[in-house]
């Protein structure tokens, strides 16, 4: 289990991250929404161990997270320039050689789903290939958490519905816990169990996606609304 | 292709409906054979772990059976199928009678309507 324990981030003595405890459960795709600058990047960065916590603990299985719980958590940033002057298969074979758990047939399975070229350099790709590429790479990787920063944005609803199968397509819910950060709120809520709010860097509020829709007769979009409203 | 869900219901109780709807529509027969939970979930673009809940909830409606090793079931027992398609009637006219008194009507002069249109 990944656990957040009064995690607070600052950056030049700017709170970005205020006090977060939150337990991500295994199996179970979770949300992470909320307005631009509300700390949704840089919560997931403090998660992987990319970034370490001002204050509070980031732990996973009891233990602390450091740069090198990588080997359990694939990273997929919201950077789009992404070693560019790679090809696909060029692209596979470095994170082959750089993470254990890499299938490189997997990832080819996965950029074959996703009907994407392997042969072409990544910066002549469009750039809803170079998203699908990206998801490719990462799913490539067998781990037991996939961490995902804005995995869909920017990209024209056909790509983004390919993204999302081939998200059910190739991981395996058991076993495998996803948290993604998204803006687009309506098309991805059909795929997440738990949705979280940001909000100035705090969790502002927390459900179970299906138990929104049952308890008021609404969607998650709504549901964000209420929230700002009331905020 | 993905499915667009209705805001106001969970997804699974959508999901739910859907394959009674294919029941009843005669598109899925007594017997057939439901896709596994994740051909269904890719195919419907939901999370496993929501189709697996309509998977449960349809068992336990007694319209599926699931056999172990080789997956999940219509029903042959064409009485449950018999069953549901009066309770889908029923439902339909007690949200019909629900909505027409909302509205100030008489039975009767809906009546009167409905066998205009057809």
């Amino acid at each position: 289990m990944l656990q957040l324990s009064n995690v607070s981030f600052r950056y030049l003595k700017k709170p970005i991250i205020q006090d977060v405890t939150f337990s991500f459960p295994t199996g179970q795709i979770i949300g992470l929404v909320g307005e631009n600058g509300s700390g949704k990047s840089t919560l997931l960065k403090v998660l992987t161990g990319l970034l370490l916590p001002s204050s509070g603990e980031v732990l996973l299985n009891g233990q602390s997270v450091t740069r090198r719980s990588a080997g359990q958590i694939a990273y997929l940033p919201d950077t789009d320039l992404f070693f560019d002057f790679y090809t696909g298969e060029q692209l596979f074979q470095h994170y082959a050689s750089q993470f254990e758990d890499f299938s490189y047939d997997k990832a080819c399975i996965v950029a074959q789903f996703l009907h994407v070229d392997m042969d072409t350099k990544l910066r002549n790709l469009s750039k809803g290939n170079r998203g699908r590429m990206k998801m490719a790479a990462t799913l490539g990787r067998e781990v037991p958490y996939y961490v995902m920063d804005e995995p869909f944005a920017g990209l024209d609803p056909i790509v983004r519905e390919e993204l999302i199968k081939g998200l059910i397509q190739f991981t395996d819910i058991e076993h495998q816990t996803i948290i993604l950060s998204t803006h687009e709120v309506y098309e991805v809520e059909p795929i997440l169990d738990q949705i979280i709010l940001l909000q100035n860097g705090a969790i502002l509020a927390h459900d179970e996606v299906e138990t929104i829709r049952d308890v008021t007769n609404n969607d998650a979009l709504q549901w964000m609304k209420t929230y700002y409203r009331k905020g | 292709m993905t499915l667009d869900f209705s805001r106001d219901k969970p997804i699974y109780s959508q999901l739910v409906d859907r394959i009674c709807g294919d029941i009843l529509k005669g598109k899925l027969l007594l017997g057939d054979r439901l896709p596994s939970v994740r051909e269904y979930a890719v195919e419907t673009g939901v999370n496993v772990n929501t189709v697996q809940r309509v998977y449960k909830e349809l068992e336990a409606m007694d319209l599926t059976e699931t056999k172990r090793g080789q997956g999940t079931f219509i029903t042959t027992n064409e009485e449950r199928i018999v069953e549901l398609r009066e309770d889908m009637k029923n439902l339909l006219a007690q949200n019909f009678l629900t909505s027409i008194e909302a509205l100030g009507f008489s039975r009767e002069e809906m009546l009167v309507v409905l066998h205009k249109k057809s």
